[in-house]
């Protein structure tokens, strides 16, 4: 990192002013363009900085919506209907923070993909991965509650169900969830602490952990696909040889990316808002009833792969804490794996297609979610969810037999 | 004065850090009990307390096979009048019942009999499914061609494919692990069915 010099020097005016203050050229210049970032990232580094992206869409839209949206089991459906209908534009701020919603889960899964790939969750990045993990876990806890405040049928049954997850704790599960609810039911109580903690308590904790999450980043400095450290080879001026600023080379590779991904993002919010359903539920756009049952409850598409594994076991303990733990196992690959090399360009093929086998799992347990829970249907599920932990339970013995190619010296820029 | 940070010679550096610890300690007791408010804060109001009181059902209008759902507490009860010949049907399937004696589930003493209910052929439940809280559908008719030739009448769960019979067993192969649970109930008189308390308890 270059940083620390006198920033201000050579300086004149309203910037030296500025910089004797606040030290925004210090930060700029330890924190943009004194990070080195590997040469060779691919189509896959857009991930990271697309969620940042999506966070701050989510926020600004969220804002606006809690201009309009009233947070009583009276009137949460009609201020929703209202904000569709007669807000100016309210329509496309709601459908901007309801396509986020899942937009968020795609860039979320696909840069998870990607440190699950190049192996960016090992050794020295074991916190990275877990702080990135927090993030999931406070994502998921956010998408929830936020799915809950349209107050639509199947906002009320998917809160039954989750809430009710936390019955199955023995002995104080019971009391748990009438404390979660606050009332004998879900109810107003529910839906109106479910806000507090929607557009409050978990956003803050997200802008904490993403900070948390950059730093880290910046401390062990960003895997690449080659799985090499950079940092081993250093020219004679002690930077990376390998690497290159990450301000102006990587902004600027971001900002091609935030165009694509915008014209994905607007073409959803334009042309099919609801996505068939998968995004905004049909059930949905009925009021919360309590003595109606939508025919057939699934959670959003981002749960259903932990939603099929809750359903294939017969026992609704044991349901809940396998879901429980299919989260859980997530925190623990910097320890499972044993590979020589980090990579999966090196790594053997027993790896390979593990890895493979682990998306075709994760894939068909999130449409096996999606559909009703008999026949073959619930064979299938139990199937994948047992490929799904074999991934991880068998981690430690198939990346230590097989045979790796060797990592190479330098970065390459093959793919 | 001019030293004030420097540790002198004679300093008594156990009972310092004593000192240190003991007030941390109670700093972070005094931050516990702090806490208390915040979390009891989420506990049911009295108002939804309030809202939660007894309530009666006149069952002398239900007809034999019929049955209606009330809401108490924000939950879905199911009152039904079952048939003499639905209550016969009763004995005839424990074998494929998870827990035919109701050993495992959740119900008051008084309904932890061969028909789960206080008067044999009112049957009071949680609509509740015990796997996740859904509300099962009813289908009464025997041999019901959604259900199987061998179906004797019962509910079933739309959302995870729970079975229950007329009293509200599981059947084996159900999601669900437990019977569908009763809530307290009595009668005041004949034809008035209170939920919510029972003669032997009070209110609950």
């Amino acid at each position: 990192m270059a940083a620390s010099t006198d920033t201000t020097a050579g300086k004149t005016g309203f910037r030296a002013w500025l910089n004797k203050r606040l030290p925004v050229d210090e930060f700029v210049d330890s924190q943009l363009i004194g990070y080195f970032a590997p040469k060779n990232f691919n189509l896959w580094y857009f991930f990271g900085s697309l969620a940042l992206l999506v966070f701050v869409i989510q926020i600004l839209s969220g804002i606006f919506l809690t201009m309009h949206y009233k947070p009583s089991e009276l009137m949460a459906f009609d201020s929703v209907e209202y904000i569709m209908r007669e807000v100016e534009w309210g329509w496309l701020i709601r459908y901007l923070h309801s396509t986020g919603a899942s937009f968020f889960f795609i860039v979320v899964y696909l840069h998870m993909f990607r440190a699950l790939m190049y192996g960016s969750y090992r050794a020295p990045r074991e916190l990275l991965w877990i702080l990135g993990m927090l993030l999931y876990l406070a994502l998921m806890a956010e998408a929830f509650m936020g799915y809950v405040l349209p107050w639509g049928n199947m906002s009320y049954w998917g809160a039954q169900v989750i809430v009710n997850l936390f019955g199955t704790i023995p002995v104080i599960g019971p009391g748990i969830v009438e404390w979660i609810r606050g009332d004998y039911g879900i109810a107003d109580s529910t839906l109106n602490r479910f806000f507090a903690l929607h557009v409050i308590a978990v956003p803050f904790a997200i802008a904490f952990l993403i900070p948390m999450h950059l730093v880290a980043l910046r401390q062990t400095g960003s895997n690449n696909p080659d799985g090499i450290e950079i940092k081993a080879k250093t020219g004679t001026d002690g930077k990376p040889l390998d690497g290159i600023p990450f301000h102006p080379y990587y902004t600027v590779k971001d900002i091609f990316g935030v165009g694509v991904f915008l014209l994905f993002f607007c073409g959803v919010i334009f042309f099919v808002p609801t996505f068939g359903g998968l995004f905004l539920e049909k059930p949905n756009f009925e009021p919360a009833n309590a003595l109606s049952t939508p025919e057939h409850i699934a959670p959003v598409w981002y749960f259903t792969a932990f939603y099929a594994m809750l359903r294939a076991v017969p026992d609704q303990q044991m349901g809940a804490l396998l879901m429980l733990l299919a989260i859980v196992v997530l925190f623990f690959p910097p320890w499972l794996d044993r590979s020589p090399v980090k990579s999966i360009r090196y790594k053997g093929w027993i790896s390979k297609v593990a890895l493979a086998l682990f998306v075709v799992a994760f894939v068909a347990l999130s449409y096996l979610g999606l559909q009703p829970a008999d026949g073959l249907y619930v064979i299938l599920a139990r199937i994948f969810t047992a490929v799904y932990f074999a991934f991880f339970i068998l981690m430690p013995w198939y990346t230590s037999i097989e045979k790796c190619k060797p990592a190479p010296e330098r970065v390459s820029y093959h793919a | 004065m001019s030293d004030q940070n420097a540790t002198p010679d004679d300093a008594d550096l156990s009972r310092r850090k004593f000192l240190t610890v003991a007030t941390a300690g109670t700093g972070a007791v005094g931050a516990a009990f702090t806490l208390v408010p915040f979390i009891a804060s989420w506990k049911p109001s009295e108002r939804a307390r309030a809202l939660g009181a007894p309530l009666e059902i006149d069952v002398s209008k239900l007809e034999p096979g019929q049955m209606i759902t009330k809401s108490w507490r924000k939950q879905p009860i199911y009152v039904v009048r079952r048939t003499p010949e639905a209550l016969a049907k009763l004995g005839g399937h424990d074998g494929s019942l998870k827990d035919p004696k109701s050993e495992a589930s959740d119900q008051p003493a008084y309904a932890k009999n061969d028909a789960r209910s206080l008067k044999p052929e009112v049957l009071v439940l949680y609509a509740a499914c015990t796997h996740l809280g859904c509300l099962p559908k009813q289908f009464f008719t025997v041999a019901d061609p959604a259900m199987g030739a061998d179906w004797p009448g019962g509910f079933f769960c739309p959302c995870h494919g729970s079975r229950f019979d007329l009293a509200g067993r599981v059947f084996n192969g159900s999601p669900a692990s437990a019977n569908l649970r009763v809530p307290p109930h009595k009668f005041e008189s004949d034809s008035m069915l209170v939920i919510g308390v029972d003669a032997t308890q009070g209110a609950a």
